[in-house]
């Protein structure tokens, strides 16, 4: 932990958010903008399948065609577009599920930490069955339930994941509302729901936003886990997670089949989760 | 007496928690389109022959006369029969679970030993680069999941530099005297040293996979626990005393320093184990969680129902170990 009393600790985590800040956001818009023109920029289609082309090497190493930047897989497709179209779904998913996730968990942990009473006792106790459940086996069993689908995968998300802002919520919301503000607000004769609004939600709203941020990451890792089972979207489709597991069994033939989705996923959820992190340091009010 | 009181009442809510876990599973896995019997039949098969098959299997009855059912079996111990396998489900379970267990408790003591390490480095090298480029790689290992973790290793180490095995639990040509499925323990016991390291060969990747994470957050953890011990007036004057900073950072800051620690590691241990069904499939090794994967894409309802349960049963036995611990270790608790 650096020193956070002196003038020279503030300033230097807030030197560092601010590159974490620049570095993970830039990382995520050139995704971002990369899936939108997919279908202007990606070299092939993400879908021809050419034996002929199969498991061709990047184009820097001997025996690559040209046209075929980062190679193709053991059916000839292209890495590279597939990867660009693969984003498209990983984000798709990380905006859908990490929104959807973030309001239903924050809304049922900011209802059992301030109300309390028979609400919180029923809340945390639905945590408490949840948490007992190992996550991706979960999620792979709710994908089993609802079948294989964008929807499923966005639903199932959801189910596993709530209670993480739940939880954070709940605490967060319990504190605030133990503070002198609230009661003043009460006193002042507010509405029990007015003043949830108004003087909790604002409180712990950066924590919020540093969680959604998290979540999206966390999103995008249950998709390629999913699609890496085979139970994400149809096989056709291209996703990382099922690339990924393409790379995994053709890995001593073709390794750049496995590298390259994996670099773009690793990225990807280093990066959700430094923004999260510069986030919840620019909002944080004893640094600011 | 209060420890007592606290100790049935957590009891109750631990078995609250299973009997919830036990009725949602029950329903999920029931609302699955698709009859499971008619999957596992040949094609020839006639509708008597699916209807026959169906009765046997209790699948039949309406959903909450088949939980009945299923409550009455497992109060005896019966689980119920794999549909795929047509084996008792405890056994095939039991069978896995000492492979999951092993790797658990290996990443576990991995975590463990490179938390500490990087705890204990960046408490003795405050405020230089050392220090931050620690602090650095431990954000990096925080927010990237296990499921990463084992990939890049197994192209670091499997392909790039294949120095461990990525598959499978022991080199299948090998002859295994074991009476048991904890091969790594008996391996060691029977003193065949030679198994025991195809064994860790085949473990060291997955585990270390699982460890990362959480090796970072111990580490984390507990240097900032360090951190604050490291101010406190007795440790000023072990230092005055004139012990070097070794003996100052691990004989008297790293006691007290521990137990804030020692709480996260049991409820963090929970989603390690959580974590080994998408690395025990990553590595192809022969555990539970590969099992249960299987068990959902074949619709082996009974099968499933059993492995959740199990993971449930363990991750509420670890929480409740943890709990007591904690209020056993520490003073303040236990004098209430």
């Amino acid at each position: 932990m650096v020193d956070k009393s002196g003038a020279d600790g503030r300033s230097l985590i807030r030197r560092r958010a601010g590159l974490k800040l620049w570095l993970s956001g830039g990382w995520l818009a050139t995704l971002a903008l990369a899936a939108i023109l997919a279908p202007w920029i990606a070299p092939q289609d993400p879908l021809a399948q050419d034996l002929f082309l199969g498991r061709l090497p990047p184009v820097w190493i001997q025996g690559a065609e040209p046209g075929f930047y980062l190679g193709t897989d053991s059916l000839g497709r292209d890495v590279l577009s597939r990867i660009l179209y693969g984003a498209r779904l990983a984000l798709i998913v990380a905006l859908v599920a990490g929104t959807v996730t973030c309001v239903i968990g924050a809304s049922l942990g900011l209802l059992a930490g301030f109300l309390r009473g028979w609400v919180d006792v029923v809340i945390s106790r639905a945590i408490d069955i949840w948490m007992a459940f190992p996550p991706v086996l979960f999620s792979i069993l709710l994908i089993a339930v609802m079948g294989p689908g964008l929807q499923s995968i966005i639903l199932a998300i959801v189910v596993i994941d709530w209670t993480r802002f739940a939880r954070v919520v709940r605490a967060e919301a319990m504190a605030q509302g133990a503070m002198d503000y609230v009661a003043s607000a009460q006193v002042a004769g507010r509405g029990r729901i007015s003043t949830m609004l108004t003087e909790i939600l604002p409180n712990v709203l950066p924590t919020i936003i540093a969680l959604l941020t998290l979540e999206m990451g966390i999103a995008v890792i249950v998709e390629a886990i999913l699609s890496f089972v085979n139970l994400s979207i149809s096989t056709d489709d291209p996703t990382w997670g099922g690339m990924i597991a393409e790379g995994r069994t053709s890995i001593h033939q073709a390794w750049w089949v496995l590298i390259f989705p994996l670099i773009t996923l690793f990225l990807t959820v280093l990066s959700f989760s430094q923004l999260g992190e510069g986030l919840k340091d620019r909002f944080d009010p004893v640094l600011r | 007496m209060q420890l007592v009181r606290a100790f049935l009442l957590r009891l109750m809510t631990t078995a609250v928690t299973l009997i919830g876990v036990a009725v949602i599973v029950f329903f999920v896995i029931r609302v699955v389109p698709g009859n499971p019997i008619a999957m596992m039949l040949p094609p020839g098969a006639t509708e008597a022959d699916i209807a026959r098959l169906t009765a046997q299997y209790g699948l039949d009855k309406s959903i909450p006369a088949q939980f009945l059912i299923w409550c009455q079996g497992v109060v005896q111990g019966d689980f119920g029969t794999s549909i795929t396998s047509n084996q008792p489900v405890l056994s095939l379970v039991l069978g896995r679970l000492p492979a999951t267990l092993e790797l658990s408790i290996m990443a576990l003591v991995i975590a463990v030993v490179l938390g500490g390490i990087i705890a204990l480095t960046g408490t003795r090298n405050r405020g230089t680069k050392l220090e931050a480029a620690l602090d650095v790689g431990n954000g990096m290992a925080l927010s990237v999941p296990d499921f990463l973790w084992g990939l890049v290793l197994i192209l670091l180490f499997g392909v790039l530099w294949p120095v461990f095995h990525i598959s499978g639990r022991v080199t299948p040509s090998l002859d295994l005297p074991f009476s048991s499925n904890f091969y790594l323990f008996e391996s060691l016991i029977r003193l065949r040293f030679d198994l025991w390291a195809d064994i860790v060969s085949h473990m060291f990747m997955p585990a270390l996979a699982l460890a990362i994470p959480l090796a970072a957050i111990i580490g984390q953890l507990l240097k900032q626990s360090l951190k604050e011990t490291m101010h406190l007036d007795y440790v000023t004057l072990a230092r005055t005393k004139g012990y070097g900073e070794n003996h100052v950072i691990t004989r008297e800051a790293l006691p007290n320093a521990i137990l804030p620690t020692l709480t996260l590691v049991g409820v963090q241990f929970t989603f390690l184990i959580g974590g080994t069904v998408i690395i025990e499939r990553l590595f192809s090794y022969e555990g539970l969680g590969n099992m249960a994967i299987d068990a959902v894409i074949n619709r082996d309802l009974p099968l499933i129902q059993g492995i959740v349960i199990l993971f449930a049963a363990i991750f509420t036995a670890v929480n409740l170990v943890v709990d007591l611990s904690y209020a056993l270790l520490n003073p303040r608790l236990r004098h209430g």
